[in-house]
C-alpha cells in the first residue's frame, strides 16, 4: 500500500538532489547533537530573546501546511474540478509541513527527552497542549487521505466513501492548526507586537498567500521535470487565490501599522520601529524587512494585472516574490521582534549562529526530502495510471 | 553448492559475532556477585525493607520527589516509626550512604543500569575515606 | 402543541453545547490550579513589600541577590545575554518604565531590587504544557525542574522578565555549592521561589534576611496583622504593571 518503491526508481539528477538533501540533513545533525550535548546556548538565543529562529520556522511552516485547504475546500465543497489533479499535492505538502513543524518545535526544546510530558501531564490552559492535539491530528488527517487518495488512484477504484468525510474534517481543522498557532503568541499580556486581535486573520492570510504560491512553483517544476501536468487551469486559480490572500495580508498589515503608529502608545509602536528602523542601534533585521515589503509589493503589481498574472512565467517570479516576503516577516521578524523591545525594556540582540542555521537547513532538509519522496510516488502513479 | 564454504564461513562467523558477549564475559573472569557494600555505621534499618530498595529504591525516589516538590511532604516517616528528611543530598547521601562515588554508582556501573540523570542537578558529598561503603 | 423529537433533540444539542463551551473556556483560559488564590480565605497569601525609601540609603548594595543566588546555587554566567538571575538590582526606568519626568525623577532609587511577582494570576502558569510551574495555595509560583521541558513558553507569557533559562550547563558557573540546595541543568527554566524551603521551616526569604537596611518586609496577605497588611494599609505603594491584570505579590513603598 505504502508505494514506496516508486521512490528509489530515478535517474541522476534525483539521485543527485536526494544526496545533497541528505548532507544537508547530516551538518544539521551533526549540530543538533551539539546542541545535546552543550545545550541551546550554540544558538543565538539569548534571556530576553528566548525564541528565535526555530519557532519562527514552526510559525511560518504552520500555515504552509494549513494552506493545503485551498486546494482541498474548492475541490471537494465547490466542484473546482480543476483543482482534481493537485488535491493530492497540496495534502502531501501539508503532510511535510506539518514533519517540519513538530521538528522545529523538537529541536527548539531544552529537554526534548521529556517532550512526553506534555501528553503524560496534559494542561488545556496551555495553548502549547492543544498546539500538539491540532498539530498532531491534521497530520494524522492529511497522511490518512493522501494515502487511502493515491491508493485509490492505483488500484485504479474510486476512494472509499468513509473519506469524504475524513476530507471535509481537514478543511476546518487546518483553520484550527493555524488559528491556534496565532493563539500561542496573541493571549500574553507582556508582548505587544502580538497581543493583537488580528494576528490570527494575519497569520491565516498569509499562509493562503504562502502555502498555494509555493504550490505553484512545484507545480511548475513539476510540469518542468516529470510528465506530471498540474493544468494551466488549477495554476490560473492558485494565482487568484495567492492574490487575494497576498492583498488581505498586506492589507492587515496596514491595519497594524495604523494602530501602533497613529495611536503613539510606545508599547505598540517600539517593536514596528524595531523592525522598520532599528532601536538602540540594533538593527540587525531592518534591511530584511524592507526588503519584505519591496517584494509584497512587487508581487501585488505583478498579481493584480491580470495581463500580467496570467502570463505564467510572471506567476512564477511573483509566487517567488510571495514565498521569500512572506518568510521574511513571519520566519524572520515576527517571532523575535515579540521579544524587543525586552519586558524590561532593553533592546536586546539576536543573530543566529551557525549551528543554529544548520540545524535548520537540517530540517528543511527533512521537509524537501519527504516532499521529493511523495511527490515521486505521486508522479509515478499518476504515469502508470 | 559451489557457495558452500562461503556459506559455512559466513554463517560461523555471524554465530561468533552474536554469541560475542558470552565469551567475552567468560574470558574476563567476571562474577555475577556484585560490588560489596558497607551499610552505613549505626544505622540499624533502612528507610524501607532492604528487599524493596534493592528492587525498587528509584520508585521510592520518584515518589519522594513528586510529594516534596509537588506535595510539600517535606518529611517521610518509615515503617519503624523513624521520621527522615526528604532529601537525596541531605538524607540519603549525607545521613546514610556517603557519596554517589561510594554507593550509587558502584552498584549501577557493575549492573550497565546507567545512572539517572539525578546527579546533573543534586550534588553529592564529597568521597570520605572510611563512610559509606568501600570495600 | 406537541414537542417533536427533532425539537427535543435541537434544544438538547443546545443545552449541552452552551454547558460544554461555557467548561471547555473556563478550562482554557484558568491558570490550571485548582485554587485561586484570588478568594482564598483561610489560607496565606505571602508577598513580600520593598520599602525603596531604605533601599536608596545603600547605593550600590546587591546584598539580597548575593544572598538569594549563593543560597540557591545561582551560576555566575559570564555572557550577560545568558545570565541566570532569580533576584537583583533593574534600573528604574526598566522597572517603571514611562513613569519618569524630569519631575519625578528624584523619587525612584537609581536602582532597585525587582524578582518573580509570585502573581495572583500568573501567565507562566497559564501556559506552561506540563504543569511544570503551578501556583501553590499559599501564593508561591512554584517550578519542577524535573518536569521542565525547557520550551520557554513561559519565559514568553512573563511580562516581567523574571525568569531565566539555562542555555548551557551552569555547574562550571556557580560559586561554591550550597549542598543543601540542588543546582539545575541544562535546558531548564528557573527563577525565584519565594525561598519556599526556607519557608517551610518557618524562616524568611534569603534576600529578606541579608538586606542591612531592613527594606524588605515578607508576610501573608490574607493576615490583618502581618507586617505586609500592615504597612501596606498605611504608605502607597505601587506594583509593576498591574493594569496586565496578573495580580503580582510584591509591592514597593516609594
Amino acid at each position: 500500500m505504502i508505494m514506496l518503491d516508486k521512490a528509489f526508481a530515478g535517474g541522476r539528477r534525483y539521485w543527485g538532489w536526494i544526496i545533497f538533501l541528505l548532507l544537508l540533513l547530516a551538518a544539521g545533525g551533526t549540530c543538533y547533537l551539539k546542541q545535546l550535548r552543550y545545550g541551546l546556548g550554540i544558538t543565538g538565543l539569548s534571556r530576553d530573546v528566548s525564541w528565535g529562529l526555530y519557532i519562527a520556522q514552526f510559525t511560518f511552516f504552520v500555515g504552509v501546511a494549513a494552506s493545503a485547504v485551498m486546494v482541498v475546500l474548492p475541490y471537494y465543497l465547490h466542484n473546482v474540478r480543476q483543482f482534481g489533479r493537485i488535491t493530492i499535492l497540496g495534502e502531501l505538502l501539508a503532510v511535510a509541513s506539518v514533519v517540519m513543524c513538530m521538528l522545529f518545535i523538537f529541536v527548539d526544546m531544552g529537554q526534548p527527552a521529556r517532550v512526553l510530558n506534555v501528553i503524560l501531564h496534559p494542561t488545556p490552559s496551555s495553548l502549547m497542549f492543544w498546539d500538539m492535539v491540532s498539530l498532531s491530528g491534521y497530520l494524522l488527517l492529511n497522511a490518512v487521505i493522501a494515502t487511502v487518495m493515491l491508493n485509490a488512484e492505483y488500484k485504479g477504484t474510486p476512494a472509499p466513501a468513509w473519506i469524504k468525510p475524513v476530507i471535509y474534517l481537514s478543511i476546518p481543522w487546518a483553520v484550527s492548526i493555524h488559528t491556534v498557532t496565532a493563539f500561542l503568541y496573541n493571549g500574553l499580556p507582556g508582548r505587544h507586537l502580538w497581543f493583537t486581535a488580528i494576528l490570527a486573520p494575519r497569520f491565516l492570510a498569509s499562509a493562503f498567500a504562502s502555502g498555494p504560491s509555493l504550490l505553484i512553483l512545484l507545480c511548475l517544476l513539476l510540469r518542468k521535470l516529470t510528465s506530471f501536468d498540474a493544468g494551466h487551469e488549477a495554476i490560473r486559480r492558485l494565482g487568484v487565490i495567492v492574490s487575494y490572500a497576498m492583498t488581505v495580508n498586506v492589507f492587515f498589515l496596514l491595519l497594524e501599522l495604523f494602530t501602533a503608529l497613529y495611536s503613539h502608545v510606545p508599547e505598540h509602536a517600539e517593536p514596528f520601529a524595531y523592525l522598520f528602523f532599528g532601536l538602540q542601534g540594533n538593527h540587525g533585521l531592518v534591511p530584511f524587512m524592507w526588503l519584505s515589503i519591496v517584494l509584497a509589493v512587487a508581487a501585488l503589481v505583478l498579481l493584480l494585472v491580470p495581463a500580467l498574472r496570467q502570463n505564467e512565467s510572471v506567476l512564477a517570479l511573483a509566487s517567488i516574490f510571495v514565498f521569500v516576503s512572506l518568510w521574511l516577516e513571519k520566519g524572520l521578524g515576527l517571532i523575535v521582534a515579540g521579544f524587543v523591545p525586552s519586558p524590561l525594556h532593553t533592546v536586546p540582540f539576536y543573530r543566529p549562529t551557525a549551528p543554529e542555521w544548520a540545524i535548520v537547513c537540517g530540517v528543511w532538509a527533512i521537509g524537501a526530502l519527504l516532499l521529493t519522496v511523495f511527490y515521486k510516488v505521486t508522479v509515478s502513479i499518476r504515469e502508470e495510471t | 553448492m559451489r557457495d558452500r564454504l562461503l556459506i559455512y564461513t559466513g554463517l560461523l562467523l555471524f554465530v561468533a559475532l552474536v554469541t560475542f558477549p558470552l565469551w567475552q564475559g567468560l574470558a574476563a573472569r567476571g562474577s555475577t556477585k556484585g560490588p560489596e557494600l558497607k551499610l552505613p555505621a549505626g544505622r540499624k534499618n533502612c528507610v524501607a525493607p532492604i528487599p524493596y530498595m534493592r528492587e525498587a529504591h528509584m520508585d521510592l525516589l520518584m515518589k519522594w520527589r513528586d510529594a516534596k516538590v509537588r506535595g510539600q511532604m517535606r518529611r517521610f516517616t518509615a515503617n519503624d516509626g523513624t521520621t527522615y528528611n526528604v532529601s537525596l543530598t541531605g538524607t540519603c547521601l549525607t545521613q546514610c550512604h556517603g557519596s554517589r562515588e561510594q554507593f550509587c554508582d558502584r552498584c549501577h556501573a557493575f549492573a550497565g543500569v546507567p545512572t539517572p540523570t539525578c546527579w546533573g542537578c543534586h550534588t553529592s558529598p564529597p568521597v570520605v575515606a572510611d563512610a559509606g561503603g568501600t570495600s | 402543541m406537541k414537542l417533536t423529537r427533532k425539537d427535543f433533540l435541537r434544544i438538547l444539542t443546545g443545552t449541552a453545547v452552551a454547558a460544554g463551551a461555557g467548561t471547555l473556556v473556563h478550562a482554557v483560559g484558568s491558570d490550571g490550579t485548582e485554587t485561586s488564590n484570588r478568594t482564598a480565605t483561610g489560607k496565606q497569601r505571602w508577598a513580600m513589600v520593598i520599602d525603596l525609601q531604605k533601599c536608596r540609603r545603600e547605593t550600590g548594595c546587591t546584598k539580597c541577590s548575593a544572598a538569594c543566588h549563593r543560597a540557591h546555587n545561582v551560576p555566575q554566567m559570564p555572557d550577560t545575554a545568558r545570565e541566570v538571575k532569580w533576584i537583583w538590582n533593574e534600573r528604574r526606568e526598566h522597572v517603571f518604565p514611562y513613569q519618569e519626568s524630569k519631575y519625578t525623577r528624584q523619587t525612584l532609587p537609581e536602582t532597585l531590587p525587582i524578582l518573580c511577582n509570585h502573581c495572583a494570576d500568573p501567565a507562566c502558569v497559564r501556559v506552561c504544557p506540563t504543569k511544570a510551574t503551578w501556583k501553590r495555595e499559599d501564593g508561591v509560583v512554584m517550578m519542577d525542574y524535573h518536569r521542565c521541558i525547557g520550551c520557554r513558553y513561559c519565559m514568553a507569557a512573563c511580562p516581567y522578565g523574571s525568569r531565566s533559562f539555562n542555555y548551557l550547563d551552569p555547574r562550571p558557573y556557580v560559586g561554591t555549592v550550597n549542598p543543601d540546595f540542588p543546582t539545575r541543568t541544562a535546558g531548564v527554566v528557573e527563577k525565584c521561589n519565594f525561598c519556599e524551603e526556607l519557608l517551610a521551616q518557618g524562616r524568611l526569604p534569603a534576600c529578606v534576611e541579608a538586606c542591612p537596611q531592613k527594606a524588605m518586609l515578607f508576610g501573608d496577605l490574607n493576615d490583618e496583622n502581618s507586617s505586609v497588611r500592615l504597612i501596606l494599609g498605611a504608605r502607597f505603594a505601587v506594583q509593576r504593571k498591574p493594569e496586565l491584570g496578573c495580580g503580582p505579590s510584591i509591592f514597593y513603598l516609594v
